[in-house]
């Protein structure tokens, strides 16, 4: 298989990584942010006298 | 075993967190496993060449948003009429996700929309009603945020989401109520599908892995909501997370 024949999706490549791309961004931003969220509560709750 | 003693958030934050890797990990090998068909084994369509490669991200997104906003209503309305905190924490801990999964129908729709009918955006049936549904998302999670008290934001919450419940049938038919630009649907239960084997495992495969996504994301945001909202309760300060 030819990669830049892949990469090209028949001249859609805009298109179509555009959307794959948008994915990546929400999806993978929706689970780094709850990451932060989750650490800074972790530490939040570390820090308090017991 | 008592299953409703998992109705209490000390209860149910343990459990929550056993339960997340056995969705996560699936997610990410199902995700693997449907870009893999979808772009390796799928063959390019004759009329829409590899443009139609958008479908197996843009459907899954699209039911994801209206199945998650059932969910929130359902999860909303059971923790206003059974005064069952965990039921609107989870109410609010879906809402994010549904609005991220509509949004990203629609920006796929839009990629989609251009090289096939030309155009980024109609004012079509579908369209319109999809747009709402983003909106009564967004006007939930805002409303939620507007109000201070917890109680009373979740029972404002729950009333926005169950009214907006009817906009969801009027998502689905509208592509047979209207005479819409959108197409008709891609797979219908009763029927068999329009589209080639391959080119269905892909979607098929892609909609499993969005489901497992959205359980394990919305549980760590539940544990996370629990964690914000019963900081001065005895069993987060003692230290049992």
């Amino acid at each position: 298989m030819n990669w830049s024949e892949f990469f090209s999706m028949g001249g859609y490549a805009f298109y179509v990584w555009g959307s794959y791309l948008t994915a990546l961004i929400l999806l993978g931003g929706e689970v780094a942010l709850l990451m932060r969220r989750k650490k800074s509560l972790r530490k939040r709750h570390d820090n308090e006298p017991r | 075993m008592n299953l409703y003693k998992y109705a209490s958030p000390s209860a149910f934050y343990p459990l929550a967190g056993k339960m997340i890797p056995w969705f996560a990990v699936p997610a990410t090998v199902l995700f693997a496993l449907g870009l893999y068909v979808g772009f390796f084994v799928a063959p390019t369509d004759f009329q829409q060449g590899d443009a139609y490669r958008i479908m197996f991200i843009h459907v899954p997104a699209a039911w994801m948003g209206m199945l998650l906003y059932l969910l929130m209503a359902l999860y909303a309305g059971i923790g206003w009429a059974f005064n069952a905190r965990l039921s609107s924490m989870m109410a609010s801990s879906l809402a994010v996700t549904g609005a991220l999964f509509t949004a990203l129908a629609l920006v796929t729709g839009a990629f989609w929309g251009k090289p096939t009918w030309g155009t980024w955006w109609v004012w079509d049936a579908r369209m319109t009603s999809t747009l709402i549904l983003l909106f009564l998302y967004i006007g939930f999670l805002s409303l939620q945020s507007a109000i201070d008290d917890p109680r009373r934001s979740d029972r404002a919450g729950a009333v926005l989401a169950l009214v907006g419940v009817i906009n969801v049938p009027i998502i689905y038919f509208s592509v047979q109520w209207w005479n819409t630009l959108h197409q008709g649907a891609t797979i219908r239960i009763l029927n068999k599908p329009t589209v080639a084997p391959p080119m269905l495992a892909a979607m098929l495969i892609l909609l499993a892995a969005c489901w497992l996504y959205s359980v394990a994301v919305v549980l760590i945001r539940l544990r996370c909501i629990i964690l914000e909202r019963e900081q001065n309760a005895a069993w987060v300060s003692e230290g049992a997370v």
